[in-house]
């Protein structure tokens, strides 16, 4: 017998406002047809917890090193972090079988303020080898929807902007060409042309993070690691007196960021 | 017995059996009437358990609001500097307390405080409460200038007060915790969410053009970049109420929430006001020191003083800020214009 593939989305899309119990119980009552061909146990379900933790270049950063100017980006620049704050969405455990376990839930990582390092989404899943992976900001269906914490959070973005979140807010000072402290906003959003009443999408820029292979066996704590430095790194060296403030209706640093975004997340430890 | 004396019996022995306070009196729970603008937006407000809104106890809290009988001398209530018609500000950029001294900070507008969800409030984030806070201003020299103990006095022996104390939290022993919850239960109240962008949001007013570029002017990171501190319409508070040096000083006087954690990295940094009613909360920021609001976006557009703890969030420094057209300046008022909210400051229920 095969494992089924649940898309919580189908289940449910009022998980978002947490309704998390009816997706247990959908969970719970799915999987106990299940065989293990797919190395996947029908046995116990776990909870899987992400620990996010933040480096610059393998140098942990936690909020205690805020404000300082402290860090070299690959361009050479001095710079400080001030506020770091971002989401992820959309974690995915996909089996040996390509078959994909969706868990439609979000969370704001606020490195600033030291909340929601640790995430643990109220679904329990099979014990099992599964390829992890998350998307950083929101897809554009997810993008679209009303998040009443998030609007709280002020997280938004302007309509005029294209609307839905912010991906993640970065803001820091760095030390610019005339010796000078200056503040950076490396705000990541849906690229956006033609800000105003009708603005385009050149294309999607959200990312999807494969954090590779993953055997879970008792309620892991899965570490992802965000290596800070890489978003200056490559493949774009990022030059913070070109590109520094109102980045937000610049498509092509969003599109940069995007691509700079492809390596700043990494598989750490895992225990269970 | 008779069968008709049974229940009479039975009610004379509960009444024996019970206190003069607790013969099954309960205060009237009266939750918060949240507007729709919010509850379609934002989360839910933050209420205390262990202090639920009562009808008696926000009336208890709105006849001590208004009474004098807190201050040391009885000239002075919340009131004084909390007026209604300022959107429970006063007009003045400092307010003097009983004994003709003026403080350091402009008095704060009061309304949607229960949407505070870091529950830090005055301008330096030094209250961990709103019934905390409620505290502060008896004692304060500068302010009420009394103690609580001559203040509880005072309310105990009032013909009135411990009534009302009964009626709000079945006792009739009064202290000042009681006396703040009150207070605090009638601010929770004082919610403003009818302002004509509120009916736009809602499809029931429509902008004019010159309100809808100011609000593209608010929206927009390359013009005025309001947003990031001070909501949106996804965010109806207009104000994130978190803490930002906005560039007023290049050394500071006021060390503002600095001087209440003790790090440096926060010096000069205030609570953002929210946006709303500005059209009765003249003057602005935490010292008064802009009677208008063309003062305040001239500030972000040209007057921006660099320091070591301003807000990477401001823009063009050396420019002294974000350069915005007289056209746009206008436009932005007049948007910001639309978060009036006159049914606020006229509603019966907040008045004396």
């Amino acid at each position: 017998m095969k494992l089924k593939i649940y898309d919580y989305k189908k289940f449910n899309q009022n998980y978002r406002s947490k309704n998390s119990f009816a997706l247990l119980l959908v969970a719970l009552f799915g999987f106990v047809s299940c065989s293990e061909d797919d190395g996947v146990s029908a046995s116990k379900q776990v909870l899987t917890t992400f620990k996010f933790t933040h480096n610059w270049d393998g140098t942990p950063v936690t909020s205690a090193d805020f404000n300082a100017i402290q860090y070299t980006n690959a361009n050479g620049e001095l710079l400080s972090i001030e506020r770091l704050r971002y989401v992820v969405s959309d974690i995915i455990l996909t089996t040996s079988s390509n078959e994909n376990l969706v868990l439609d839930v979000y969370n704001l990582v606020d490195v600033t303020n030291t909340t929601n390092l640790i995430f643990t989404p109220q679904i329990r899943i099979p014990k099992g080898s599964y390829k992890v992976s998350f998307t950083f900001g929101f897809d554009n269906e997810d993008n679209s929807e009303n998040y009443l914490d998030l609007n709280s959070d002020s997280f938004n973005v302007p309509d005029n902007l294209g609307g839905g979140y912010h991906y993640m807010q970065f803001d820091g000072k760095f030390i610019n060409a005339d010796d000078a402290e200056q503040g950076f906003n490396y705000h990541a959003i849906r690229a956006v042309d033609d800000p105003g009443m009708t603005p385009t999408f050149p294309q999607d820029t959200f990312i999807t993070v494969n954090l590779g292979v993953i055997t879970i066996t008792d309620n892991p704590e899965i570490e992802v690691q965000m290596n800070i430095a890489q978003w200056f790194k490559s493949p774009n060296r990022w030059d913070l007196n070109v590109l520094n403030q109102m980045l937000m209706p610049n498509s092509n640093a969003q599109i940069q960021m995007f691509e700079n975004g492809q390596n700043v997340f990494s598989l750490g430890t895992v225990t269970q | 017995m008779t069968r008709r004396g049974l229940p009479i019996g039975f009610f004379i022995f509960l009444c024996l059996s019970c206190s003069n306070e607790d013969m099954g009196y309960e205060p009237t729970a009266k939750s918060l009437d949240i507007p729709q603008i919010f509850s379609e937006n934002i989360i839910a407000p933050i209420i205390p358990t262990d202090n639920p809104q009562t009808s008696q106890g926000v009336a208890l809290g709105k006849k001590l609001f208004f009474d004098k009988i807190l201050s040391a001398n009885g000239t002075q209530a919340c009131a004084s500097c909390h007026a209604p018609q300022n959107a429970f500000t006063d007009n003045g950029p400092l307010s003097a307390g009983i004994d003709g001294i003026f403080g350091s900070r402009n008095s704060m507008p009061l309304f949607n405080l229960a949407w505070n969800y870091n529950e830090r409030f005055n301008w330096d984030g030094a209250s961990l409460s709103l019934e905390r806070q409620a505290l502060e201003p008896v004692e304060n020299p500068l302010e009420l200038h009394s103690n609580w103990g001559a203040v509880v006095d005072r309310l105990q022996s009032h013909p009135d007060y411990p009534e009302l104390f009964r009626l709000a939290f079945e006792t009739t022993v009064i202290t000042k915790e009681l006396a703040a919850k009150a207070i605090a239960q009638f601010e929770r109240t004082l919610i403003s969410a009818n302002s004509k962008f509120d009916r736009y949001s809602l499809g029931q007013a429509t902008l004019t053009p010159q309100e809808l570029n100011g609000l593209d002017v608010f929206s927009r990171e390359d013009k005025g970049d309001c947003f990031h501190c001070h909501g949106n319409p996804n965010n109806p508070l207009w104000t994130n109420n978190d803490f930002h040096n906005n560039g007023l000083d290049a050394t500071f006087v006021d060390l503002g929430l600095g001087a209440v954690t003790g790090d440096p990295n926060d010096n000069g940094k205030f609570r953002s006001p929210s946006l709303r009613n500005l059209e009765y909360t003249a003057p602005f920021m935490h010292d008064g020191r802009f009677a208008t609001i063309e003062e305040v976006i001239d500030h972000y557009s040209e007057g921006l003083q660099n320091s070591s703890t301003i807000d990477p969030l401001m823009k063009q420094i050396n420019q002294g800020g974000v350069q915005l057209s007289d056209p746009d300046k206008a436009d932005l008022k007049a948007f910001l214009l639309t978060l009036s909210d006159p049914s606020f400051i006229n509603n019966l229920d907040f008045q004396n």
